[in-house]
């Protein structure tokens, strides 16, 4: 493979109460590389770890050891101003519970990621537009969260994620809130934005048969990476 | 930017109105009373202007008064000291030297003695008089306006004629109103069992006074009829020598005050340097509505300082809620964070809303105080609008009220960690 490493994580510890009596370690060493265009699931019952990685991957938080370069650069160096600039040019997050900011409309929830990014008003409005278009919701872009269905408020995140053609979207349990119906519009949502414009996913979910849609499986227990192949249904 | 987050405050403040506006109703009431107390502030100001022009602003007073000490140097008892004597008050000679030796300074004294109060009586109509006998510079300064006959004229007031002056009201009810019928009758009037006659050469128009607004009924408001004090003086000679005090007027452009305690000293050293117990003091209208001024300016703080009070309450207020909003929206900041927004965005944001909310509470408050401010002056009686610096300070005042209050609650979620806040439930 010779494309970017967009993801390069080697020796990957957390440590929570450090020096204190209750000190727990959460990850234990964890190395994670993630190539551009990848499609990959990292796969654990609750309590694995899973969460806490997905934290440092999406650099809400930082390891206690290891190093962490995405796309190159190195976040454990960075300062707060910066850590928020990669989060919105660098990162497109997909959360369970959606996120999206109340009251405020599809197409403004779309452009707030470009507005923190300082993009201008106009171009604002075209390219949360044409993101909406994209994932389906081009009729709905007035429409207040409360006022969408769980799956539509979902594919309203995955607009917004997209919003500022991020490196690597981070989607951490994107379907636990929806139906298996509405889930796998999303599921298939992904795999259409990962083979048609080849966007980098990481799927974070406890459930094994999303995972093995994906193209690369990474299985977390205890906070530890133990195993790790191809998905067996993955379609490419 | 900015836009974006007063859309983003309006849009949040609107979706919990009552909420809003209770917020609201601290800086509401305290702006109002602010501007209210501006308005009234300088209604009274006004006033006291208007007041002090209309009686002349460059009058001066002097007056006999007890000393504080006596010649020896002992402290004098108010309540032990003697009563004034005849030659204790202000003789002939005293004014005579003031008006010689201060001309430059000063346009004349002004003098008035008072005969007495009468009710006239024509039939089932009546009108109630105040006879005051008047020198030329005390007539002057009353500015009457005369809609018939003439002042009194300088060979009347050397002579000492029985003339006077009459108000429209003293026409009306006397005369049915005709003002030029009343010219060359006579007022007869009793006093103390004394008859006084006087021909009518002059009406003028009658303004009104604070005072007569408490008369029962217009009727019975008394004006004066003018007389010339040699006349007065004549009639009941004893008026002439128990002057107490004096009125001089001053020539434009003279510090009154300080001219009126040059003139004091004067005479004090020149007159009552052998005198036990009195001696003359003086005061200024400029120094009388100074101290007025004053006085109002001192109620016009503390009311100002409970404004602010209440202000400040409705600042903690905004403070309060803008802490239990940011508590609420904890989730919503976590989100923020992770889309990008850096500690600055999120902390405008909360600042830009509680700066919303205060000055839309301060410009319904000073819409408001401005509503109030006008009844009020009206009740007082005189018109007074607070200034346009005013104004504009108090919105100044009350954004910066939203910054100051909002900053440590915006703040407090600006420096959320984001993992906390996404994960708050």
């Amino acid at each position: 493979m010779d494309s970017r490493l967009i993801i390069d994580a080697k020796g990957i510890v957390k440590r929570f109460y450090e020096g204190q009596e209750n000190e727990l370690e959460i990850l234990h060493g964890i190395d994670l590389s993630v190539r551009e265009g990848e499609f990959v699931s990292i796969v654990g019952s609750s309590g694995s770890g899973k969460s806490t990685l997905m934290n440092i991957i999406g650099i809400l938080d930082k390891p206690t050891e290891g190093s962490y370069l995405l796309d190159g650069i190195d976040v454990c160096a960075a300062k707060d101003a910066e850590l928020s600039r990669i989060r919105n040019q660098q990162i497109g997050f997909v959360f369970q519970t959606y996120n999206l900011i109340a009251r405020t409309n599809a197409l403004a929830n779309v452009e707030l990621p470009l507005l923190y990014g300082g993009v201008g008003a106009k171009e604002r409005k075209e390219r949360a537009e044409e993101l909406l278009e994209l994932v389906g919701m081009a009729d709905r872009m007035n429409h207040t969260p409360d006022e969408l269905s769980g799956g539509q408020k979902q594919r309203v995140a995955i607009a917004r994620a997209l919003a500022n053609n991020p490196s690597i979207i981070l989607a951490d349990e994107p379907t636990g809130a929806l139906d298996s119906k509405t889930g796998r519009v999303v599921m298939d949502l992904f795999h259409q934005l990962h083979e048609e414009r080849g966007i980098t996913i990481v799927l974070i979910t406890h459930s094994n048969e999303l995972a093995e849609e994906t193209q690369r499986l990474l299985t977390l227990k205890d906070g530890l990476i133990i195993a790790e192949r191809k998905g067996a249904t993955y379609a490419a | 930017m900015l836009l974006e987050n007063i859309r983003l405050a309006l849009t949040a403040l609107k979706a919990n109105r009552l909420r809003t506006f209770l917020t609201m109703l601290g800086i509401i009431i305290g702006l109002a009373s602010m501007v209210m107390i501006m308005s009234i502030g300088n209604a009274m100001n006004n006033y006291v202007n208007n007041q002090m022009g209309s009686l002349g602003a460059n009058n001066m007073y002097l007056y006999v008064y007890i000393r504080d000490v006596d010649l020896d140097g002992n402290e004098i008892n108010y309540e032990t000291a003697r009563g004034l004597k005849e030659s204790d008050y202000f003789s002939k000679e005293i004014m005579e030297d003031i008006s010689q030796k201060y001309t430059d300074k000063i346009e004349g004294i002004s003098l008035s003695v008072n005969i007495g109060n009468a009710k006239i009586q024509k039939g089932k109509e009546y009108a109630n008089i105040a006879i005051s006998g008047m020198n030329p510079q005390a007539i002057k300064s009353t500015n009457l306006k005369m809609i018939a006959g003439n002042k009194i004229a300088t060979a009347d007031y050397s002579r000492g004629s029985k003339v006077c002056l009459v108000s429209d009201r003293y026409v009306n009810a006397i005369f049915g109103g005709d003002a030029n019928k009343a010219l060359g009758e006579t007022v007869e009037a009793n006093i103390s069992n004394k008859y006084y006659t006087y021909t009518i050469v002059g009406v003028y128009q009658y303004e009104e006074t604070t005072n007569d607004k408490l008369a029962k009924s217009p009727k019975d408001i008394t004006t004066t009829c003018y007389i010339p004090i040699k006349a007065a003086v004549m009639q009941n000679p004893s008026l002439a020598n128990y002057i107490q005090e004096i009125t001089l007027v001053g020539r434009e452009g003279i510090d009154p005050t300080q001219t009126a305690a040059e003139i004091a000293k004067y005479v004090n050293e020149r007159y009552y340097k052998t005198n036990d117990t009195y001696r003359v003091e003086y005061t200024s209208m400029k120094q009388q509505a100074e101290s007025l001024q004053q006085i109002l300016g001192a109620v016009k703080m503390a009311f100002m300082a409970v404004g602010a009070i209440s202000l400040l309450v409705g600042g903690i207020g905004v403070m309060n809620i803008m802490i239990v909003s940011i508590v609420e929206r904890t989730r919503e900041i976590g989100t923020r964070k992770a889309l990008g927004a850096t500690n600055g965005y999120i902390r405008l944001q909360f600042i830009t809303e509680s700066m919303v909310v205060c000055l839309l509470g301060g410009a319904i408050g000073i819409v408001l105080g401005i509503l109030l401010g006008q009844i009020a002056s009206t009740l007082v009686g005189a018109s007074g609008m607070p200034t346009v610096s005013g104004i504009l300070g108090c919105l100044l005042f009350s954004m910066g009220f939203g910054v100051f209050f909002g900053y440590y609650p915006a703040n407090r979620a600006a420096k959320l960690n984001p993992i906390d806040a996404l994960r708050y439930e």
